[in-house]
């Protein structure tokens, strides 16, 4: 499958995930953006060799994955963006920081290995934390939930818009595609004589659709934002939600859980 | 140019969140004097034709390698530079968001990088200006036109691209402490990103001239040729004939160097993605590290209840690093984090099970 096929299903997967009934899924959007966001910032202001004091925040994203019911591997899938370009990065760390920081026996652990291994998790944990929340959260529910924080309603409009059209457009996309690769074999791409048309066909057919998209919208009486009913207000689950997660980030974050731990055997 | 959460702290990401916020409030009230409703599918439709379209791989000719679209310049002409923004973040939030390309808290920053200038400053500083002069007025107003669209695109996306890698690495340079100096960092990422400008250029150049050919008044600001496209004195193609010939000589030497590689654009952006980041990835080791009245505490806490103290932070003395019961403890956090993965695999299996099983007796039932 190509780019687009693949884009394709997984925007589809993620709808159907997205859908799930869980407790986790109940949760109100905001309480899962907070969370979130919050998550990222404590994960990503650990020390750079801080490495076994983040190994604890995995359990937060293990922990709400299994509630929600999401296997934590379709997560992996979309590691292969962010992972290849982290890893990148922290490979040349240990050829230019060679201050041993730990003696294992023989073995030298050097600062550069540490802070390449902290960055990893670091942008693994991050990404995690990011697919929980579009993975128990309706792109509705986001809507909402950005447009209680006061993000404006043109922004939160259009996004809601531009996800609904993203599939149909890789759809199309994916058709021109197929139809050009059917009638250019052994050509890598588009080929130069092409590149205006392709896209330019494509867009010009676009916005004959946005004008017919528009009037369908005034005849549904669109005033320039949507009204999003069906978001539940917030339950007393939702507060403690967020309380408990901030309390376990900052008891990561402060105290070197893993030493704890691991002091209570060595 | 996507910056991933990990490759940024959270003070710069903050203050690009603020940088990019002040944009978007401006762009926001700026559009709300206009009709907004009526643009808003307008919108949707071409940032979602954006979106796509970034996928598609296009033959840059005489070269093995492929180029991308650069979306920000295309928009900026086609919607103007508010709304052009309003839409990149969009676009950009979805990636980072169903994609994870990029991150959630890189956004204020990946907005900067990639949207502000190619919106703004493209704009303002370029096309506008461009756009209402009288330059090459000799050619006929269709002939101008074709010639100020290739010149805004093309310089346009060469110079906000530089603009955005320049800011990659200010941004990572400010909040890491790299190691590789400065200058050679900028000496890496802003020659690679001239090779991708141009590519973009050039593609970004031909679609608005493919569009400009056909509905013209789709685009921003372009004279309006009333049916002499026949007899303008500069057709078409040779608009792309000597674009194309400005295109090889000025970045020939970028080029081969980045079609040395079947896939050449894209190694060569990933490898500058990988140069830039990792520069700043360096280590320092006097100016890292939290510095705060708790974390001493801690540290001196952690320095007293750690077993066998001689055993790590050889060399360091920071608050935060690793020992060897940290190596044990996170081994067992692992486990713990394993154990719940299998425990709730299989208590899904059996809820699984229990809904069959359910759904079988009432059947039955009904029957």
């Amino acid at each position: 499958m190509d780019k687009l096929g693949k884009a394709q299903s997984e925007l589809l997967e993620m709808d159907e995930i997205a859908s799930g009934k869980s407790f986790v899924h109940r949760l109100h959007p905001l309480a899962k953006l907070v969370v979130t966001i919050v998550y990222i910032i404590f994960v990503v202001s650990f020390d750079k060799y801080n490495f076994t004091g983040l190994v604890p925040m995995v359990l937060f994203p293990v922990f709400i994955y299994q509630l929600a019911g999401v296997p934590v591997s379709l997560c992996f899938k979309k590691l292969r963006y962010v992972l290849p370009l982290v890893l990148a990065v922290g490979i040349v760390n240990p050829f230019f920081d060679n201050v041993p920081m730990l003696h294992l026996g023989n073995m030298v652990i050097t600062g550069g290995v540490l802070s390449m291994l902290t960055l990893m998790l670091k942008g693994v944990l991050s990404i995690m934390a990011s697919f929980i929340l579009v993975a128990t959260t309706k792109i509705d529910a986001i809507c909402a939930a950005l447009r209680k924080i006061h993000v404006p309603d043109i922004i939160v409009t259009l996004i809601l818009l531009t996800y609904r059209y993203v599939g149909v457009m890789i759809s199309e996309v994916s058709i021109m595609n197929n139809a050009y690769k059917l009638r250019a074999p052994g050509q890598k791409g588009i080929h130069f004589s092409a590149w205006g048309s392709f896209l330019g066909q494509l867009f010009l057919r676009s916005m004959d659709r946005a004008e017919e998209l528009y009037s369908s919208m005034q005849l549904r009486a669109f005033k320039g934002e949507f009204y999003y009913a069906d978001v539940h207000p917030a339950t007393i689950s939702s507060y403690v939600y967020v309380v408990v997660s901030i309390l376990f980030f900052a008891l990561f974050r402060f105290v070197d859980v893993s030493n704890l731990f691991g002091s209570l055997i060595i | 140019m996507h910056m991933a959460d990990a490759l940024l702290n959270p003070g710069v990401a903050g203050v690009m969140y603020a940088a990019s916020a002040v944009a978007a409030g401006v762009s926001v009230k700026t559009l709300k004097k206009d009709e907004t409703a009526s643009k808003l599918p307008v919108m949707a439709v071409s940032s979602a034709l954006i979106f796509a379209g970034q996928m598609i791989n296009y033959t840059i000719p005489g070269t093995g390698s492929s180029g991308h679209l650069c979306g920000g310049m295309l928009l900026t002409a086609l919607l103007g530079p508010q709304a052009g923004f309003l839409s990149m973040i969009v676009i950009l939030l979805i990636q980072a968001l169903f994609f994870a390309d990029g991150g959630l808290m890189a956004l204020g920053a990946n907005c900067w990088n990639m949207a502000f200038y190619g919106c703004f400053v493209g704009y303002y500083l370029l096309w506008k200006p461009i756009m209402n002069s009288k330059l090459f007025s000799g050619l006929g107003t269709k002939g101008a036109g074709r010639i100020k669209i290739a010149l805004c695109s093309i310089i346009g996306c060469i110079l906000t691209l530089q603009l955005g890698a320049f800011s990659v690495v200010l941004e990572t340079s400010i909040s890491g402490i790299t190691e590789l100096p400065f200058g050679a960092f900028v000496g890496i990422m802003q020659p690679i990103h001239l090779a991708i400008g141009l590519v973009e250029g050039l593609i970004t150049t031909v679609v608005l001239l493919f569009i400009y050919e056909t509905r013209p008044e789709l685009i921003m600001d372009v004279p309006m040729g009333e049916g002499e496209g026949a007899n303008s004195k500069l057709s078409l193609k040779a608009v792309v004939a000597v674009l194309a010939a400005v295109v090889i000589v000025v970045g020939g030497g970028l080029s081969l160097f980045a079609s040395s590689n079947p896939d050449g654009l894209e190694w060569s952006m990933f490898g500058n993605e990988e140069a830039g980041y990792s520069a700043n990835m360096g280590l320092d080791e006097e100016n890292y590290g939290v510095q705060s009245g708790v974390a001493d505490t801690l540290g001196g806490v952690q320095e007293k209840t750690a077993f066998l103290p001689d055993y790590a932070f050889q060399g360091s003395d920071s608050a935060a690093g690793t020992s060897v019961s940290g190596i044990v403890g996170s081994a067992m956090v692992a486990v713990v984090a394993i154990g719940v993965c299998f425990a709730g695999g299989f208590f899904r299996k059996k809820a699984a099970k229990a809904e069959v099983k359910a759904e079988e007796v009432s059947e039955s039932v009904e029957k």
